[in-house]
Protein backbone atom coordinates (compact mmCIF):
# COMPACT_ATOMS: atom_id res chain seq x y z
CA UNK A 1 0.00 0.00 0.00
CA UNK A 2 2.83 2.25 0.71
CA UNK A 3 6.04 2.08 -1.57
CA UNK A 4 9.48 4.00 -0.62
CA UNK A 5 12.10 3.18 -3.34
CA UNK A 6 15.45 5.46 -3.26
CA UNK A 7 14.29 8.45 -1.98
CA UNK A 8 16.43 11.34 -1.01
CA UNK A 9 15.81 15.14 0.43
CA UNK A 10 17.49 18.29 1.22
CA UNK A 11 16.88 21.64 2.17
CA UNK A 12 18.53 24.47 0.34
CA UNK A 13 18.61 27.55 2.74
CA UNK A 14 18.18 30.58 0.25
CA UNK A 15 18.67 33.15 2.87
CA UNK A 16 21.63 31.45 4.88
CA UNK A 17 24.14 31.63 2.24
CA UNK A 18 22.21 29.40 0.30
CA UNK A 19 23.18 26.27 2.19
CA UNK A 20 22.35 22.96 1.08
CA UNK A 21 21.69 20.47 3.59
CA UNK A 22 21.25 16.87 2.33
CA UNK A 23 19.12 15.01 5.67
CA UNK A 24 18.11 12.05 4.03
CA UNK A 25 19.31 9.27 1.01
CA UNK A 26 18.26 6.18 -0.47
CA UNK A 27 15.33 5.67 1.87
CA UNK A 28 13.32 2.62 1.49
CA UNK A 29 10.17 1.01 2.83
CA UNK A 30 7.00 -1.18 2.35
CA UNK A 31 4.35 -1.54 4.24
CA UNK A 32 1.52 -3.79 2.90
CA UNK A 33 -2.16 -3.73 3.97
CA UNK A 34 -2.87 -4.91 7.71
CA UNK A 35 0.75 -3.32 8.44
CA UNK A 36 2.23 -1.13 10.93
CA UNK A 37 6.01 -0.20 11.21
CA UNK A 38 7.41 2.04 13.13
CA UNK A 39 9.72 4.51 12.24
CA UNK A 40 12.90 4.74 14.91
CA UNK A 41 16.02 7.07 14.91
CA UNK A 42 16.99 9.78 17.36
CA UNK A 43 15.68 12.99 17.64
CA UNK A 44 16.43 15.07 13.88
CA UNK A 45 16.94 11.27 12.73
CA UNK A 46 14.44 12.40 10.30
CA UNK A 47 11.25 10.37 11.39
CA UNK A 48 9.07 13.12 11.27
CA UNK A 49 11.06 14.10 7.43
CA UNK A 50 10.27 10.61 6.22
CA UNK A 51 6.83 10.99 7.44
CA UNK A 52 6.23 14.43 5.70
CA UNK A 53 7.82 13.61 2.55
CA UNK A 54 4.90 10.96 2.51
CA UNK A 55 1.76 13.08 3.00
CA UNK A 56 3.46 15.71 0.67
CA UNK A 57 4.26 18.40 2.64
CA UNK A 58 7.62 18.25 1.92
CA UNK A 59 9.36 17.75 -1.55
CA UNK A 60 11.49 14.91 -2.44
CA UNK A 61 14.65 15.93 -3.81
CA UNK A 62 14.51 12.52 -6.23
CA UNK A 63 13.26 8.95 -5.36
CA UNK A 64 9.41 7.47 -5.31
CA UNK A 65 6.51 7.28 -2.58
CA UNK A 66 4.11 5.17 -3.86
CA UNK A 67 0.24 5.32 -1.91
CA UNK A 68 -2.13 3.44 -3.53
CA UNK A 69 -1.66 4.10 -7.12
CA UNK A 70 -0.21 7.86 -6.54
CA UNK A 71 3.91 8.46 -6.42
CA UNK A 72 3.98 11.29 -4.00
CA UNK A 73 7.13 12.57 -5.14
CA UNK A 74 5.50 13.19 -8.66
CA UNK A 75 1.83 13.76 -8.40
CA UNK A 76 -0.31 16.65 -9.37
CA UNK A 77 -1.79 19.01 -5.75
CA UNK A 78 -4.97 18.02 -7.34
CA UNK A 79 -4.07 14.30 -7.20
CA UNK A 80 -2.58 14.64 -3.53
CA UNK A 81 -5.43 16.54 -2.39
CA UNK A 82 -8.00 13.49 -3.82
CA UNK A 83 -5.35 11.23 -2.14
CA UNK A 84 -5.82 13.19 1.41
CA UNK A 85 -9.62 12.91 1.07
CA UNK A 86 -10.31 9.43 0.38
CA UNK A 87 -6.77 7.33 0.82
CA UNK A 88 -4.67 8.46 3.22
CA UNK A 89 -4.48 10.03 6.92
CA UNK A 90 -2.56 11.43 9.06
CA UNK A 91 -2.35 11.83 12.69
CA UNK A 92 -0.19 14.95 13.41
CA UNK A 93 1.13 16.20 16.34
CA UNK A 94 -0.05 19.56 15.79
CA UNK A 95 -4.45 20.62 15.33
CA UNK A 96 -4.77 23.29 12.96
CA UNK A 97 -8.16 24.52 12.62
CA UNK A 98 -10.64 27.56 12.23
CA UNK A 99 -10.51 29.28 15.21
CA UNK A 100 -14.13 28.99 17.01
CA UNK A 101 -15.35 25.58 15.05
CA UNK A 102 -16.90 23.46 17.42
CA UNK A 103 -14.30 19.90 17.83
CA UNK A 104 -17.56 17.85 16.91
CA UNK A 105 -17.99 20.08 13.65
CA UNK A 106 -13.73 19.17 13.40
CA UNK A 107 -13.93 15.51 13.59
CA UNK A 108 -16.47 15.49 11.64
CA UNK A 109 -14.72 17.13 8.34
CA UNK A 110 -13.13 14.74 6.53
CA UNK A 111 -16.57 12.78 6.23
CA UNK A 112 -17.99 15.94 5.06
CA UNK A 113 -15.23 16.15 2.33
CA UNK A 114 -16.09 12.74 1.54
CA UNK A 115 -19.66 13.72 0.78
CA UNK A 116 -21.11 12.20 3.87
CA UNK A 117 -24.59 13.53 4.96
CA UNK A 118 -24.20 16.36 7.53
CA UNK A 119 -26.78 14.49 10.76
CA UNK A 120 -24.25 11.05 9.45
CA UNK A 121 -21.08 12.88 9.66
CA UNK A 122 -21.50 14.66 12.93
CA UNK A 123 -22.81 11.44 14.69
CA UNK A 124 -19.94 9.35 13.67
CA UNK A 125 -18.02 12.22 14.94
CA UNK A 126 -19.84 11.89 18.62
CA UNK A 127 -19.24 8.36 18.62
CA UNK A 128 -15.76 8.96 18.39
CA UNK A 129 -15.11 11.70 20.86
CA UNK A 130 -17.51 9.47 23.35
CA UNK A 131 -14.74 6.81 22.60
CA UNK A 132 -11.63 8.47 23.25
CA UNK A 133 -13.38 9.97 26.17
CA UNK A 134 -13.44 13.70 25.45
CA UNK A 135 -16.06 15.03 28.13
CA UNK A 136 -19.69 16.03 26.39
CA UNK A 137 -19.85 19.32 27.30
CA UNK A 138 -16.39 20.33 25.37
CA UNK A 139 -18.05 19.01 21.82
CA UNK A 140 -19.74 21.92 20.90
CA UNK A 141 -16.55 24.13 21.72
CA UNK A 142 -13.41 25.12 19.80
CA UNK A 143 -10.59 23.17 20.41
CA UNK A 144 -8.06 25.83 20.06
CA UNK A 145 -8.22 26.46 24.03
CA UNK A 146 -8.02 22.93 25.06
CA UNK A 147 -5.68 21.49 26.43
CA UNK A 148 -2.75 19.17 25.16
CA UNK A 149 -4.24 16.26 25.82
CA UNK A 150 -7.98 16.94 24.93
CA UNK A 151 -6.49 18.53 21.20
CA UNK A 152 -4.35 15.38 20.95
CA UNK A 153 -7.96 13.08 21.20
CA UNK A 154 -9.76 15.51 18.93
CA UNK A 155 -7.00 15.20 16.44
CA UNK A 156 -7.45 11.53 16.79
CA UNK A 157 -11.05 11.38 16.49
CA UNK A 158 -10.56 13.17 13.29
CA UNK A 159 -7.60 10.97 11.75
CA UNK A 160 -9.48 7.81 12.84
CA UNK A 161 -13.07 8.65 11.50
CA UNK A 162 -12.81 7.95 8.17
CA UNK A 163 -11.45 4.60 7.24
CA UNK A 164 -8.27 5.65 5.36
CA UNK A 165 -6.63 2.64 3.63
CA UNK A 166 -3.30 4.19 4.45
CA UNK A 167 -2.56 6.03 8.02
CA UNK A 168 0.14 8.17 9.30
CA UNK A 169 -0.06 8.32 13.14
CA UNK A 170 3.04 10.99 14.81
CA UNK A 171 3.42 10.26 18.27
CA UNK A 172 -0.54 9.04 18.57
CA UNK A 173 -0.14 7.86 22.31
CA UNK A 174 1.80 10.72 23.57
CA UNK A 175 -0.19 13.44 26.10
CA UNK A 176 -2.88 10.66 26.79
CA UNK A 177 -3.17 8.86 30.05
CA UNK A 178 -3.66 5.19 30.37
CA UNK A 179 -7.15 4.74 29.62
CA UNK A 180 -7.09 6.97 26.22
CA UNK A 181 -3.70 5.12 25.13
CA UNK A 182 -5.63 1.65 25.39
CA UNK A 183 -8.18 3.69 23.33
CA UNK A 184 -5.91 4.75 21.02
CA UNK A 185 -4.22 1.39 20.40
CA UNK A 186 -7.28 -0.32 20.19
CA UNK A 187 -8.25 1.90 17.18
CA UNK A 188 -4.50 1.16 15.92
CA UNK A 189 -5.19 -2.60 15.99
CA UNK A 190 -8.61 -1.85 14.54
CA UNK A 191 -7.70 -0.02 11.58
CA UNK A 192 -4.97 -2.72 10.85
CA UNK A 193 -7.44 -5.50 11.07
CA UNK A 194 -9.41 -3.77 8.66
CA UNK A 195 -6.54 -3.76 6.72
CA UNK A 196 -4.93 -0.19 6.69
CA UNK A 197 -1.43 0.18 6.50
CA UNK A 198 0.05 2.21 9.06
CA UNK A 199 3.80 4.08 9.08
CA UNK A 200 4.06 5.55 13.03
CA UNK A 201 6.33 7.00 15.38
CA UNK A 202 5.92 5.97 18.71
CA UNK A 203 8.32 7.23 21.61
CA UNK A 204 6.09 5.14 23.87
CA UNK A 205 8.11 1.87 23.45
CA UNK A 206 5.14 -0.36 24.92
CA UNK A 207 2.90 0.83 22.33
CA UNK A 208 5.63 0.33 19.82
CA UNK A 209 5.65 -2.89 20.84
CA UNK A 210 2.05 -3.92 20.75
CA UNK A 211 1.44 -2.40 17.63
CA UNK A 212 4.20 -2.23 15.62
CA UNK A 213 4.73 -5.36 13.08
CA UNK A 214 8.41 -4.26 12.23
CA UNK A 215 11.04 -1.35 13.09
CA UNK A 216 13.01 0.78 10.36
CA UNK A 217 15.56 2.70 11.54
CA UNK A 218 15.96 6.22 10.33
CA UNK A 219 19.14 6.71 10.62
CA UNK A 220 19.98 4.08 7.90
CA UNK A 221 18.38 7.02 5.08
CA UNK A 222 21.24 9.46 6.90
CA UNK A 223 23.07 10.88 3.88
CA UNK A 224 27.07 9.53 3.76
CA UNK A 225 29.07 11.57 1.61
CA UNK A 226 28.15 14.71 3.42
CA UNK A 227 28.89 13.67 6.63
CA UNK B 1 -12.98 1.79 -0.47
CA UNK B 2 -16.47 3.53 -0.47
CA UNK B 3 -18.57 4.42 -3.02
CA UNK B 4 -18.58 8.01 -2.49
CA UNK B 5 -14.40 7.94 -3.42
CA UNK B 6 -15.64 6.46 -7.02
CA UNK B 7 -16.75 10.12 -7.99
CA UNK B 8 -14.87 10.34 -11.53
CA UNK B 9 -12.46 13.32 -11.59
CA UNK B 10 -13.62 15.82 -14.20
CA UNK B 11 -10.49 15.82 -17.14
CA UNK B 12 -11.27 19.44 -18.10
CA UNK B 13 -9.53 22.19 -15.94
CA UNK B 14 -12.77 24.89 -15.17
CA UNK B 15 -10.10 27.61 -15.83
CA UNK B 16 -6.93 27.58 -17.62
CA UNK B 17 -4.66 29.89 -17.44
CA UNK B 18 -1.89 30.38 -20.17
CA UNK B 19 0.51 32.84 -20.32
CA UNK B 20 -1.07 35.71 -19.08
CA UNK B 21 0.80 39.54 -19.51
CA UNK B 22 -0.47 43.00 -17.87
CA UNK B 23 1.73 46.01 -18.47
CA UNK B 24 1.13 49.21 -17.25
CA UNK B 25 3.01 51.11 -19.82
CA UNK B 26 6.45 50.19 -19.43
CA UNK B 27 6.06 48.73 -15.50
CA UNK B 28 4.61 44.92 -15.58
CA UNK B 29 1.68 44.39 -13.86
CA UNK B 30 1.82 40.65 -14.07
CA UNK B 31 3.78 37.94 -16.55
CA UNK B 32 4.18 34.22 -17.91
CA UNK B 33 1.24 33.41 -15.45
CA UNK B 34 -0.03 30.10 -16.19
CA UNK B 35 -2.24 27.84 -14.20
CA UNK B 36 -5.01 25.30 -14.18
CA UNK B 37 -7.79 25.13 -11.76
CA UNK B 38 -9.82 22.39 -11.31
CA UNK B 39 -13.61 22.04 -9.66
CA UNK B 40 -13.77 22.40 -6.24
CA UNK B 41 -10.16 23.75 -5.90
CA UNK B 42 -9.52 26.69 -3.89
CA UNK B 43 -6.28 28.57 -4.50
CA UNK B 44 -4.58 31.12 -3.01
CA UNK B 45 -2.06 34.01 -4.14
CA UNK B 46 -0.07 35.28 -1.69
CA UNK B 47 2.51 38.08 -2.20
CA UNK B 48 3.35 41.20 -0.85
CA UNK B 49 1.74 44.92 -1.91
CA UNK B 50 2.86 45.46 -5.76
CA UNK B 51 3.58 41.78 -6.07
CA UNK B 52 0.86 41.85 -9.03
CA UNK B 53 -1.34 39.42 -7.47
CA UNK B 54 -4.58 42.24 -7.50
CA UNK B 55 -3.85 43.30 -11.29
CA UNK B 56 -3.65 39.08 -11.81
CA UNK B 57 -7.09 38.67 -10.00
CA UNK B 58 -8.78 41.69 -11.97
CA UNK B 59 -7.46 40.48 -15.29
CA UNK B 60 -9.14 36.78 -14.89
CA UNK B 61 -12.11 38.83 -13.46
CA UNK B 62 -12.42 40.85 -16.37
CA UNK B 63 -12.04 44.20 -14.72
CA UNK B 64 -8.93 44.70 -16.00
CA UNK B 65 -7.91 44.01 -19.95
CA UNK B 66 -5.09 41.67 -19.95
CA UNK B 67 -2.60 42.53 -22.81
CA UNK B 68 -2.16 39.01 -23.81
CA UNK B 69 -2.17 35.15 -23.04
CA UNK B 70 -5.36 33.47 -22.68
CA UNK B 71 -7.65 32.69 -19.80
CA UNK B 72 -9.92 29.33 -21.03
CA UNK B 73 -13.10 28.67 -19.05
CA UNK B 74 -15.40 26.10 -18.87
CA UNK B 75 -18.67 27.46 -19.24
CA UNK B 76 -21.87 24.80 -17.60
CA UNK B 77 -23.52 25.15 -21.45
CA UNK B 78 -20.82 26.42 -23.30
CA UNK B 79 -17.98 24.77 -22.62
CA UNK B 80 -14.03 25.79 -22.58
CA UNK B 81 -13.52 29.24 -23.76
CA UNK B 82 -11.30 31.87 -24.12
CA UNK B 83 -13.16 34.64 -21.78
CA UNK B 84 -10.14 37.38 -22.88
CA UNK B 85 -12.25 37.31 -26.74
CA UNK B 86 -15.80 37.17 -25.11
CA UNK B 87 -18.02 40.05 -25.93
CA UNK B 88 -19.32 42.32 -23.51
CA UNK B 89 -22.68 41.11 -23.45
CA UNK B 90 -21.24 37.55 -23.24
CA UNK B 91 -18.46 38.29 -19.99
CA UNK B 92 -21.83 40.42 -18.35
CA UNK B 93 -23.87 37.22 -18.17
CA UNK B 94 -20.75 35.12 -17.50
CA UNK B 95 -20.33 37.56 -14.44
CA UNK B 96 -24.10 37.06 -13.28
CA UNK B 97 -24.52 33.77 -13.55
CA UNK B 98 -21.32 31.53 -13.60
CA UNK B 99 -18.77 33.87 -11.25
CA UNK B 100 -18.57 36.12 -8.43
CA UNK B 101 -16.56 38.77 -7.29
CA UNK B 102 -16.06 39.31 -3.46
CA UNK B 103 -13.99 42.39 -3.00
CA UNK B 104 -12.47 43.82 -0.05
CA UNK B 105 -14.01 46.59 1.04
CA UNK B 106 -17.59 45.50 0.91
CA UNK B 107 -18.95 48.57 -0.13
CA UNK B 108 -17.41 48.12 -4.06
CA UNK B 109 -19.26 45.17 -4.00
CA UNK B 110 -22.52 46.21 -2.06
CA UNK B 111 -25.05 48.76 -2.79
CA UNK B 112 -25.27 51.17 -0.19
CA UNK B 113 -28.66 52.85 -0.53
CA UNK B 114 -30.34 49.67 -0.93
CA UNK B 115 -31.56 47.21 1.87
CA UNK B 116 -30.03 44.04 2.95
CA UNK B 117 -32.66 41.99 0.62
CA UNK B 118 -32.72 44.00 -2.23
CA UNK B 119 -28.85 43.63 -2.53
CA UNK B 120 -29.77 40.10 -2.44
CA UNK B 121 -32.77 39.63 -4.86
CA UNK B 122 -31.13 42.14 -7.47
CA UNK B 123 -28.44 39.90 -8.47
CA UNK B 124 -31.59 37.05 -8.84
CA UNK B 125 -33.47 39.87 -10.82
CA UNK B 126 -30.27 40.55 -13.36
CA UNK B 127 -30.79 36.66 -13.99
CA UNK B 128 -34.43 36.53 -14.46
CA UNK B 129 -36.14 36.28 -11.34
CA UNK B 130 -39.53 38.13 -11.37
CA UNK B 131 -41.67 36.73 -8.57
CA UNK B 132 -41.33 39.23 -5.62
CA UNK B 133 -42.62 36.61 -2.91
CA UNK B 134 -39.94 33.63 -4.26
CA UNK B 135 -37.14 36.40 -4.62
CA UNK B 136 -37.72 37.91 -1.08
CA UNK B 137 -38.03 34.26 0.15
CA UNK B 138 -34.64 33.16 -1.18
CA UNK B 139 -33.25 36.42 0.39
CA UNK B 140 -33.96 35.75 3.53
CA UNK B 141 -32.97 32.18 3.12
CA UNK B 142 -29.09 33.62 2.16
CA UNK B 143 -29.42 36.11 4.91
CA UNK B 144 -29.88 32.79 7.53
CA UNK B 145 -26.83 30.93 5.48
CA UNK B 146 -24.45 33.86 6.14
CA UNK B 147 -26.07 34.38 10.01
CA UNK B 148 -27.74 37.89 9.29
CA UNK B 149 -30.50 38.01 11.42
CA UNK B 150 -34.09 37.83 8.83
CA UNK B 151 -35.44 40.43 10.79
CA UNK B 152 -32.65 42.91 9.46
CA UNK B 153 -33.55 42.31 5.90
CA UNK B 154 -34.93 45.61 5.38
CA UNK B 155 -32.03 47.51 6.92
CA UNK B 156 -29.69 49.20 4.98
CA UNK B 157 -26.04 47.89 4.64
CA UNK B 158 -24.42 51.25 6.54
CA UNK B 159 -26.32 50.17 9.71
CA UNK B 160 -24.20 46.65 9.32
CA UNK B 161 -21.09 46.11 11.26
CA UNK B 162 -18.11 45.44 8.75
CA UNK B 163 -18.28 41.74 9.13
CA UNK B 164 -21.78 41.76 8.55
CA UNK B 165 -21.37 43.41 5.53
CA UNK B 166 -18.94 41.27 4.36
CA UNK B 167 -21.25 38.08 4.97
CA UNK B 168 -24.05 40.23 3.39
CA UNK B 169 -21.37 40.59 -0.15
CA UNK B 170 -20.84 36.80 0.09
CA UNK B 171 -24.67 36.34 0.47
CA UNK B 172 -25.08 38.51 -2.63
CA UNK B 173 -22.40 37.07 -4.39
CA UNK B 174 -23.36 33.17 -4.17
CA UNK B 175 -27.19 33.75 -4.21
CA UNK B 176 -27.44 33.04 -8.11
CA UNK B 177 -25.03 29.80 -7.58
CA UNK B 178 -21.92 30.52 -9.16
CA UNK B 179 -19.25 27.86 -9.80
CA UNK B 180 -16.02 30.05 -9.86
CA UNK B 181 -15.68 33.01 -7.06
CA UNK B 182 -12.62 35.50 -7.01
CA UNK B 183 -11.81 36.63 -3.66
CA UNK B 184 -9.88 40.15 -2.63
CA UNK B 185 -8.71 40.15 0.68
CA UNK B 186 -11.83 38.73 1.82
CA UNK B 187 -11.08 38.97 5.48
CA UNK B 188 -8.81 41.92 5.28
CA UNK B 189 -9.94 44.64 7.88
CA UNK B 190 -12.14 42.59 9.78
CA UNK B 191 -11.38 41.69 13.62
CA UNK B 192 -9.77 38.53 14.20
CA UNK B 193 -12.93 37.06 15.97
CA UNK B 194 -15.03 37.75 12.78
CA UNK B 195 -12.06 37.00 10.39
CA UNK B 196 -12.26 33.54 12.14
CA UNK B 197 -16.43 33.33 11.18
CA UNK B 198 -15.75 34.61 8.04
CA UNK B 199 -13.24 31.49 7.01
CA UNK B 200 -15.60 28.79 8.83
CA UNK B 201 -18.44 30.16 6.82
CA UNK B 202 -16.68 30.47 3.81
CA UNK B 203 -15.03 27.00 4.02
CA UNK B 204 -18.61 25.29 4.52
CA UNK B 205 -19.84 27.28 1.44
CA UNK B 206 -17.16 26.14 -0.86
CA UNK B 207 -17.35 22.56 0.55
CA UNK B 208 -21.17 22.36 0.07
CA UNK B 209 -21.94 24.25 -3.19
CA UNK B 210 -18.81 22.76 -4.73
CA UNK B 211 -17.45 26.10 -5.38
CA UNK B 212 -14.05 26.65 -6.95
CA UNK B 213 -12.21 29.62 -5.90
CA UNK B 214 -9.21 32.12 -5.68
CA UNK B 215 -8.45 34.24 -3.19
CA UNK B 216 -6.15 36.92 -3.33
CA UNK B 217 -4.75 37.72 0.36
CA UNK B 218 -1.55 38.53 2.11
CA UNK B 219 -2.48 36.92 5.01
CA UNK B 220 -0.76 32.90 5.20
CA UNK B 221 -2.87 32.02 8.08
CA UNK B 222 -5.79 32.21 5.89
CA UNK B 223 -4.59 30.45 3.07
CA UNK B 224 -3.01 27.50 5.23
CA UNK B 225 -6.65 27.58 6.46
CA UNK B 226 -8.77 27.86 3.44
CA UNK B 227 -6.68 27.53 -0.08
CA UNK B 228 -6.02 23.68 -1.04
CA UNK B 229 -3.43 25.62 -3.80
CA UNK B 230 -1.19 28.04 -3.17
CA UNK B 231 0.76 30.46 -5.46
CA UNK B 232 3.68 32.67 -4.54
CA UNK B 233 3.80 36.58 -6.69
CA UNK B 234 6.72 38.80 -7.07
CA UNK B 235 7.57 41.29 -9.07
CA UNK B 236 4.70 40.15 -11.06
CA UNK B 237 5.93 36.84 -11.62
CA UNK B 238 4.81 33.37 -10.11
CA UNK B 239 7.82 32.34 -8.37
CA UNK B 240 6.34 29.17 -6.63
CA UNK B 241 3.07 27.40 -6.52
CA UNK B 242 2.12 23.95 -5.11
CA UNK B 243 0.30 22.56 -2.43
CA UNK B 244 -0.56 25.22 0.22
CA UNK B 245 1.22 23.32 3.02
CA UNK B 246 4.10 21.67 1.06
CA UNK B 247 4.47 25.96 -0.22
CA UNK B 248 4.51 27.32 3.44
CA UNK B 249 6.07 23.98 5.23
CA UNK B 250 8.78 23.24 2.87
CA UNK B 251 9.22 26.72 0.46
CA UNK B 252 11.79 26.10 -2.51
CA UNK B 253 12.39 30.01 -3.88
CA UNK B 254 14.41 32.31 -1.50
CA UNK B 255 11.76 34.73 -1.49
CA UNK B 256 9.10 32.37 0.01
CA UNK B 257 11.40 31.54 2.49
CA UNK B 258 11.53 35.10 3.80
CA UNK B 259 7.95 35.34 3.27
CA UNK B 260 6.93 32.09 5.49
CA UNK B 261 9.86 33.01 8.10
CA UNK B 262 8.84 36.07 8.67
CA UNK B 263 5.45 35.16 10.09
CA UNK B 264 5.30 36.16 13.68
CA UNK B 265 4.14 33.53 15.97
CA UNK B 266 1.44 34.06 18.43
Amino acid sequence: MITIENLSKRFVLHNQGSAVIPVMEGAALHVAPGQCVGLIGSSGAGKSTLMRMIWGNYLAASGSIRVGHVDVAKAAPREIIALRRDTLGYVSQFLRVVPRVPSVEVVAEPLLQLGVDRDAALDRARTMLHRLNLPERLWSLSPTTFSGGEQQRVNIARGFIHAYPALLLDEPTASLDATNREVVLSLIEEAKARGAAIVGIFHDEAARERVCDRLIDVAAFAPKAAA
Amino acid sequence: MNALAQTPTPEVPLLAVRDLHKSYGARIGCTDVSFDLWPGEVMGIVGESGSGKSTLLSCLAGHLTADAGQVIYDGRTTGPRDVLTLSEPERRMLNRTEWAYVHQNPRDGLRMGVSAGGNVGERLMAVGARHYGAIRSTASDWLGRVEIDANRIDDRPSAFSGGMQQRLQIARNLVTGPRLIFMDEPTGGLDVSVQARLLDLLRGLVREMGLSAIIVTHDLAVVRLLADRLMVMKSGRVIEQGLTDQVLDDPQHAYTQLLVSSVLQV
